[in-house]
């Protein structure tokens, strides 16, 4: 193919004149009507056939085409009367308004623009001849023009005619027009008052035929009818000598008629509606807004071999798969490029005909079938080497699965199909930290590569094994959470005992078909079961979260089992936590046995954990939050003496003497006392609710394993909410003097400004549960803004280094070749292949 | 009033890295290491940044800077603008 390379130097948008209407058009459109009884274009009508056909079977009475290849041929209509075009009536006005009304010459004085025009903008120049009331050259006084929306233009008390404003366009010189910053060539005001109206082809405005057989028309073609109808009454009223006043109502009806043609939402006009009383769609609705043709169809490419639909968990399958269901899959297609090497195969393929079969096939023509029962025999005998086959998408296949926002690399990975019943993509929990997926509505992207190259790449480059570590700073960004991490903890606490058919199925759930050493009464020991997942020759010691003891933990002997010790893969001592499961083993897996290992630990532990977490049993409930009298009474005296402890305080401010704390003004010493106060007071009912509740507390586990939850949220549930802030001070804005009307003015009280004494048990009172809301409201608009400004910023960052790469040699240059720096990072270290310090 | 002014070189501080004028003789060998045509190609520098003052490098000069960074020693060149 022969290739020109031409660069567009500009664009430059004209007006047709009627001329040019006239000329360009193929028919003169005088019937407004469209087709006949037979289902036939009518000759004269809107759709005549002159313009384009749109029924197969057709010919084109101008270029002899078919439906497809005739491009399709603009007809007109001539207009009895003129009537001014919407779009440009603005313009209109003000042409009018700088011309002279009897001689149309533009006000101002000849050679005006060589003596001082120089030294004016147009928009100057447009300024003083608006202002010029009498006319230069005829000396004709100038009466004010008014434009009113959507086709009026007053001069003085009287509505000027299309007829005389088309007059006086007509009559304004060329070397005027230039002056005023027009170029008469090109658009002549005159054509702004339109005479003739070009007919689109009916390519544009095709009729359907709905179910019933009736034949549907397009709304433009509706409106062009309205045109014509309207143009004839209009044509036999002036013959027939019709009195002005019906003249001009059908004239008007016309211009009104053009107006909506042209824009059905121009303002001060109601729109035209359709029979059913919906507004019609008409030119520029065509064009304009988010449905129009810039943006849905021109801006908004969309990309093909791809699927959306909604996500949903799926513990089973493993981290590197998706699920994708089997509509989708049977959508979807992968080439297959036919060699003599899988020439045996393909044929094999093509005589499919259930699910994973080959839709299309592209000979060595180029030409692309779709493969039918009736086609098969003949297609097998053609197959060649060089032909491409489309196959079904079917398990193992690799693809790229995505969610928006994509702000990072690690939100498009690459998984493995995996073909499941259901509409939906199933995901397995652990990779949703990356793409921050859950599972209350979110939807999914995936594309298919369509090339070896793109698939060996996609594999080698995104598959999500290989993202295991982030790339932000070398820890585990997939890995097991929440519940996982509640049930590998459950399995691996101290003094856990299985019975061999319990050990069995805890291992069969992971995949693992051996047991490990049984204890001397024949029972399996949690940590030994879970021991299983771990390379044999596997050795770890690191402290956990668990280990609560004021001084070095004594290892072993830790009270809390908090310290870990593998040795040979065996887990020796010490629990399973957020801490060791999810970062430091899964770490230490991926940087000394690589992805693959690591990958496996995550499918299998998980599953284990997640039958753990069944087999044992693990829920919360309201008796997780529940106090005693006693309790409750103590955390009530905690509170009530801080709230003391603030009235001392505010009564030692009001009396000048609260000692002062340096840089802050004795008010700012106040608040700053206060809020310590109470927060502090919140804090201490932590130790209290830890001691009552126990280590049994599903919600303290939690907290304590690190997979769900603070012991702030059990505080804030059993003891109370405590302060409520805005900006980090207690709130303030509201009343004068006070927050809300219930309290004095002026009380600065801990319930006057934001504390919450009730729990969520409890219930808040009404002024407590309005300052939790306005404390709820800041960390809200605190991330819709932040989500704004981080946006920006990144798309800027992106733009300023989107082209930048790293070459062979590990420098990084940009396109032109200009090295950016000499070596990636300026020490080539990647964070994510690097050992976290 | 102080007689002298008291003389200070950027050099001294931690955070400054070695800076040194390439000798003319080996930028040539330099640039065709690093695969570009000209040192038009390179990262620029200031002729007002205080390091090229303090050598008092001129334009066109090529300046090596000897980073110690924890992860290593990086080299870096830079052309006075
Ligand atoms: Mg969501
Ligand atoms: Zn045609
Ligand atoms: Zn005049
Ligand atoms: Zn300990």
């Amino acid at each position: 193919m022969e290739f020109t390379e031409k660069q567009v130097g500009a664009i430059k948008f004209t007006l047709f004149s009627p001329e040019t209407i006239r000329k360009m058009s193929v028919i003169k459109v005088t019937v407004p009507d469209t087709y006949n009884e037979d289902g036939y274009p009518i000759d004269g009508g809107l759709m005549d056939q002159h313009m384009g056909v749109i029924d197969p079977g057709l010919r084109c009475k101008t270029c002899g085409g078919t439906v497809h290849t005739c491009p399709g041929h603009f007809g007109h209509i001539d207009l009895v009367r003129p009537v001014l075009h919407s779009e440009f009536a603005r313009v209109v006005a003000v042409l009018l308004k700088v011309t002279c009304s009897s001689c149309s010459r533009a006000l101002v004085k000849k050679g005006a623009k060589d003596t001082f025009g120089e030294l004016l903008s147009e928009d100057e120049l447009l300024a003083q001849m608006k202002k010029t009331k009498k006319c230069p050259y005829c000396g004709a006084k100038q009466e004010d023009i008014k434009y009113e929306k959507p086709t009026t233009i007053m001069e003085g008390k009287r509505a000027l005619l299309p007829i005389e404003i088309r007059e006086r366009l007509a009559k304004i010189p060329d070397e005027d027009l230039e002056l005023i910053g027009m170029d008469p060539e090109s658009a002549r005001p005159e054509w702004m008052v339109l005479t003739a109206l070009p007919i689109p082809p009916v390519q544009m405005r095709p009729s359907i035929i709905l179910e019933t057989g009736e034949r549907s028309e397009d709304d433009i073609t509706h409106k062009l009818v309205d045109i014509i109808r309207i143009n004839q009454r209009l044509d036999a009223n002036l013959n027939a000598g019709a009195p002005q006043l019906i003249i001009e109502d059908l004239w008007e009806l016309l211009q009104y008629h053009v107006t909506t043609y042209f824009n059905n939402e121009s303002a001060n006009v109601p729109p035209a509606r359709h029979r059913s009383g919906r507004p019609l769609k008409t030119l520029s609705q065509r064009l304009k807004g988010k449905e129009g043709r810039f943006r849905y169809n021109l801006s908004g490419k969309r990309v093909n071999f791809s699927s959306r639909t909604v996500v949903s968990p799926d513990p089973n399958i493993s981290i590197n798969e998706v699920g994708v269901p089997r509509a989708v899959a049977e959508e979807l297609t992968v080439p297959i490029y036919v060699t003599p090497w899988n020439l045996e195969e393909c044929k094999e393929m093509l005589k499919r005909t259930e699910y994973p079969k080959i839709v299309y096939v592209t000979g060595k023509d180029g030409r692309r079938r779709r493969v039918m029962e009736k086609n098969v025999e003949e297609l097998l005998a053609a197959l060649d080497v060089g032909w491409v086959l489309e196959r079904q998408l079917k398990d193992g296949d690799p693809v790229i699965f995505n969610r928006q926002p994509s702000l990072h690399r690690i939100s498009m990975m690459c998984h493995k199909t995996k073909v499941l019943p259901g509409r939906t993509f199933r995901l397995h929990v652990a990779v949703c930290p990356p793409y921050n997926a859950d599972f209350d509505g979110d939807e999914m992207n995936l594309h298919v590569p369509q090339t070896y190259e793109a698939r060996a790449e996609t594999e080698e480059l995104m598959l999500v094994e290989r993202q295991i570590i982030s790339p932000r700073n070398g820890s585990a960004i997939i890995q097991p959470n929440e519940d996982h991490v509640s049930g590998a903890y459950l399995l691996t606490r101290k003094g856990v005992k299985l019975t061999k058919d319990e050990a069995t199925r805890f291992l069969g759930a992971a995949g693992i078909y051996e047991l490990p050493e049984p204890e001397k009464d024949g029972t399996y020991s949690g940590k030994k079961v879970f021991s299983m997942l771990f390379p044999k020759d596997l050795n770890m010691e690191y402290k956990t979260r668990l280990c609560k003891e004021v001084n070095e933990c004594s290892k072993e002997k830790c009270p809390y089992d908090g310290y870990v010790i593998i040795r040979n893969g065996i887990l020796e001592h010490g629990s399973m936590e957020k801490k060791g499961y999810s970062g430091l083993i899964l770490e230490k897996l991926f940087n000394d046995y690589g992805p693959e290992v690591a990958r496996e630990f995550i499918d299998r532990s998980t599953k284990m954990a997640v039958y753990s977490v069944t087999h044992f049993g693990f829920s919360v409930g309201l008796e997780n939050y529940k106090l005693d009298k006693k309790t409750l009474e103590k955390i009530n005296e905690i509170r009530d003496k801080a709230i003391k402890e603030v009235e001392g305080l505010i009564v030692k401010y009001k009396n000048k003497t609260l000692p002062r704390s340096p840089g802050k003004t004795l008010k700012e010493t106040l608040e700053e006392q206060i809020m310590m106060v109470l927060n502090h007071a919140r804090d201490s009912t932590g130790s209290i609710l830890r001691e009552y509740f126990g280590q049994d507390n599903t919600s303290i586990v939690m907290a304590n394993i690190g997979s769900r939850g603070s012991i702030l949220n059990v505080i804030q549930m059993a003891a109370f909410l405590g302060q409520q802030a805005v900006r980090s001070k207690r709130i303030k804005r509201g009343y004068k003097g006070r927050v809300l009307p219930h309290f004095k003015i002026g009380d600065m009280g801990a319930y006057a400004r934001g504390f919450v004494g009730s729990s969520f048990m409890k219930g808040l009172t009404p002024t407590e549960y309005f300052f939790h809301a306005a404390g709820g409201r800041e960390s809200i608009v605190n991330t819709a803004i932040r989500t704004a400004r981080s946006g920006y910023m990144q798309r800027r960052l992106i733009n300023a280094l989107q082209d930048l790469y790293t070459d062979y040699d590990r420098s990084v240059r940009d396109a032109d070749g200009n090295i950016i720096q000499l070596r990636y990072g300026g020490d080539m270290k990647d964070p994510m292949r690097s050992k976290k310090v | 009033m102080s007689k002298k002014k008291e003389q200070f070189s950027v050099f001294d501080h931690v955070l400054v890295p070695k800076h040194e004028i390439v000798p003319d003789s080996e930028v040539e060998a330099i640039l065709a290491e690093l695969r570009v045509e000209s040192k038009d190609r390179l990262p620029k520098i200031l002729p007002t940044d205080p390091c090229v003052k303090a050598l008092k490098a001129k334009r066109g000069d090529l300046i090596r800077i000897l980073r110690k960074e924890p992860t290593g020693e990086a080299v870096y060149y830079r052309v006075v603008v």
